[in-house]
């Protein structure tokens, strides 16, 4: 592979603010001795889908797990630098992990409901955070999630039923939903189309468009269709750093870095 | 390819491949050896199975032709007067009324010897007395226990044709039994008092009762101890605890611990319970907690196992909207484990159910004939009862043994019902 530049190419709308809802400068993570994400600095804006692109193993999601701290959970990761929320540092000790992971929710790669029913599955992160002060609160917490996630008109009538017994497509509308039922302010998407066939993968970037807007929305994908149809911001990482941030429109049409052009024409990846 | 000249690197054209010949004999051959190899495989398989049942077979078979008849025991029919005089004669009082005396003298009236009943026999009387106060003073007919040649005599245990000096009974008491067997006054019952008395010397009078309530006040003992200090762990090292040296060590001394023989509970047992913290010898108190030491490691290791089992997705799932660890574990990770968890503690538990050793080491193997009211006093259980009776001389206790097998067989198998039971229950389907 030819020689890269390992400098970050930042289009001019994207130049760093400081008053975006999340903002990450310098973050590194290390897995042991190995270095997965190195020195990436970026914006997360409310009212837009930024999406997350790159070859495999180039940190995206290692990145994206920083934004509401599930490294923490895994004992050899080891974070560096700063990530804001709302201009508050997220990695600060006095920080609640508890109260950052309701405001900034995540939708994983593999639909993982509750082994619980549908409405369990919505109605435990309200529950967990005292959300609902009464039963007919809760109800229509849980009816407002499920619409909003367009699952309502599937599931009504079998609330009780298991999570598990939905389809997989289902299965991660009602993982958006569970997500969305705790209010977040930011929702983190980790490939949440990669085990999904394409008719519910089309199901879930409808969703993804209705929900921007209403949530500031980051979404890792490997599909680069998905982002070009997705999202309005998109970042492309390459072994570790962020090679290049722009609009999406600009970055799949005009890209301004080698590496970038490279693998959006099928160079490499 | 290693030969150099192989032109196969430079371009050239490779060598013609001959074509495999599928029909060849040799080819045939192989196929046929194949077959056999796997018919043999799977015939040493269905010999270890039927050998295997074979056994299991014969292991049942033995016991419950034993056993069968402990629990079953021969009764004699007496006409007996209750009458007030002679039962307060000594203690002047009908609450410690003599029936014994009272007894005799019917017997001895009716058969001519007192040796067809138990010794024990006229401890039915004063259940009589005390189901129905107004018999005193009427005379009624009684089927109390037999003496334990009678209940031989009557199991067909003995062989008539034998001369007097090799068979276990007299000629007399041939005799008497034959007198019994004529009037009709013997017969075979469902031996109620088997599972209602604790041990006794006399095998007719001998009960499993206070071994299987001493068995279970034990059992108790030890689920309340190992349960949750097991779980605890179990939880603390799978979802707490850093992955270093130190942690490393536990895990291995934890599965040395599993290994370790039950005997050397029972000396852990005795120095540290009844020695150093001086608790009283023989109770299911000290058994119990002798037995939650041997079986915490199996829960730990059980649990452990069961833990790691549970989908990470979950656990991401829960922490994504925000729940704290306690949430995570005790909402979603306990209830998905407990079937596993159950499952590796029920038969931890069965395995101390069983267990003798350790518990001969600290006094359980004392003849306590009461039943067991608490978790300290004297008890005995189940396998120790089996010993002990195992090793009596009187021919009445062989069956017994078999038929306290039986029990112990019993209470296992359902437990191993329940654990199943609740593996089915609580499983949940993915």
């Amino acid at each position: 592979m030819a020689e890269y530049d390992t400098e970050t190419v930042v289009h001019e709308e994207m130049t760093l603010r400081n008053d975006a809802k999340m903002t990450a400068r310098d973050v590194s993570v290390f897995y042991g001795q190995k270095q997965a994400v190195r020195s990436v600095s970026i914006d997360v804006d409310s009212h837009y889908v930024t999406a997350f692109i790159g070859p495999s193993g180039c940190g995206k999601s290692t990145f994206l797990r920083c934004f509401n701290r599930m490294n923490d959970t895994i004992d050899i990761a080891r974070v560096e630098g700063d990530i804001d929320l709302d201009g508050r540092d997220i990695y600060d000790p006095k920080m609640d992990v508890v109260q950052l992971r309701a405001r900034v929710g995540m939708v994983f790669q593999k639909p993982n409901p509750f082994p619980k029913s549908i409405y369990e599955n919505i109605a435990y992160g309200p529950r967990i955070h005292g959300l609902a002060e009464s039963k007919t609160d809760m109800d229509r917490i849980v009816e407002t999630s499920l619409q909003r996630a367009g699952l309502w008109n599937e599931v009504k009538d079998r609330l009780d039923e298991s999570g598990t017994a939905l389809s997989g497509g289902q299965q991660q509308r009602l993982c958006i939903a569970r997500a969305i039922a705790v209010d977040p302010e930011v929702i983190l998407m980790d490939e949440p189309c990669s085990a999904l066939d394409p008719i519910a993968t089309a199901k879930v970037e409808e969703l993804i468009d209705e929900l921007q807007g209403r949530y500031a929305i980051v979404i890792v994908t490997h599909n680069m269709q998905q982002a070009a149809r997705v999202s309005q911001r998109t970042a492309f990482f390459h072994l570790g750093h962020l090679v290049e941030y722009g609009p999406t429109d600009e970055i799949f049409t005009n890209p301004k870095a080698d590496r970038t052009r490279d693998y959006i024409t099928g160079r490499f990846g | 390819m290693t030969d150099p000249s192989s032109p196969s690197d430079t371009g050239e054209t490779l060598p013609e491949r001959t074509p495999t010949e599928w029909h060849s004999n040799a080819m045939q051959r192989r196929i046929r050896r194949r077959y056999a190899r796997e018919r043999r495989f799977r015939f040493f398989g269905l010999a270890a199975l039927v050998l295997a049942a074979g056994f299991l077979a014969f292991l049942l078979f033995t016991i419950v032709s034993d056993g069968w008849r402990g629990f079953q025991r021969a009764e004699v029919a007496v006409e007996v007067t209750y009458v007030e005089d002679e039962l307060t004669a000594e203690s002047g009082s009908l609450a410690r009324a003599d029936y014994r005396t009272l007894l005799r003298r019917d017997l001895r009236e009716q058969f001519g010897t007192e040796r067809v009943a138990s010794e024990g026999a006229w401890l039915r009387l004063r259940e009589r007395m005390e189901e129905n106060p107004g018999l005193l003073g009427q005379t009624e007919r009684v089927w109390v226990v037999a003496s334990p040649e009678v209940d031989l005599m009557a199991k067909g245990d003995v062989d008539f044709t034998l001369p007097a000096e090799r068979r276990v009974v007299d000629d007399e008491m041939v005799e008497d039994y034959r007198d019994l067997r004529e009037s009709d006054r013997v017969r075979l019952a469902f031996n109620s008092g088997f599972l209602s008395r604790a041990d006794s010397t006399s095998s007719e009078l001998a009960g499993v009762w206070g071994a299987l309530i001493g068995s279970i006040l034990t059992i108790l003992v030890t689920l309340a101890i190992s349960f949750p200090i097991g779980v605890m762990t179990a939880v603390y090292l799978e979802e707490y605890a850093p992955k270093n040296r130190i942690t490393d060590i536990i895990e291995v001394s934890i599965n040395n611990l599993a290994a370790v023989p039950s005997i050397i509970f029972g000396l852990l047992g005795l120095a540290v319970f009844l020695n150093f913290f001086g608790m009283p010898r023989s109770a299911p108190l000290v058994g119990g907690l002798t037995l939650a030491l041997m079986t915490l490691p199996v829960i730990v290791i059980a649990a452990r196992v069961a833990l790691q089992s549970v989908p990470p997705s979950i656990k991401d799932a829960a922490l994504g909207v925000g729940a704290s660890r306690l949430q995570v574990i005790s909402h979603h990770v306990l209830p998905v484990a407990l079937p596993g968890i159950l499952t590796g503690t029920i038969i931890g538990v069965s395995r101390a159910l069983g267990e003798t050793a350790p518990l001969l080491l600290i006094g359980m193997r004392a003849f306590v004939s009461d039943i067991p009211e608490g978790v300290t006093q004297p008890a005995t259980v189940l396998p120790v009862q089996i010993f002990l009776w195992s090793d009596e001389v009187g021919r009445g206790f062989i069956e017994k043994t078999s038929a306290a097998i039986m029990v112990l067989l019993a209470v296992l198998l359902s437990m191993n019902a329940l654990a199943i039971y609740l593996r089915n229950k609580f499983e949940r389907r993915w």
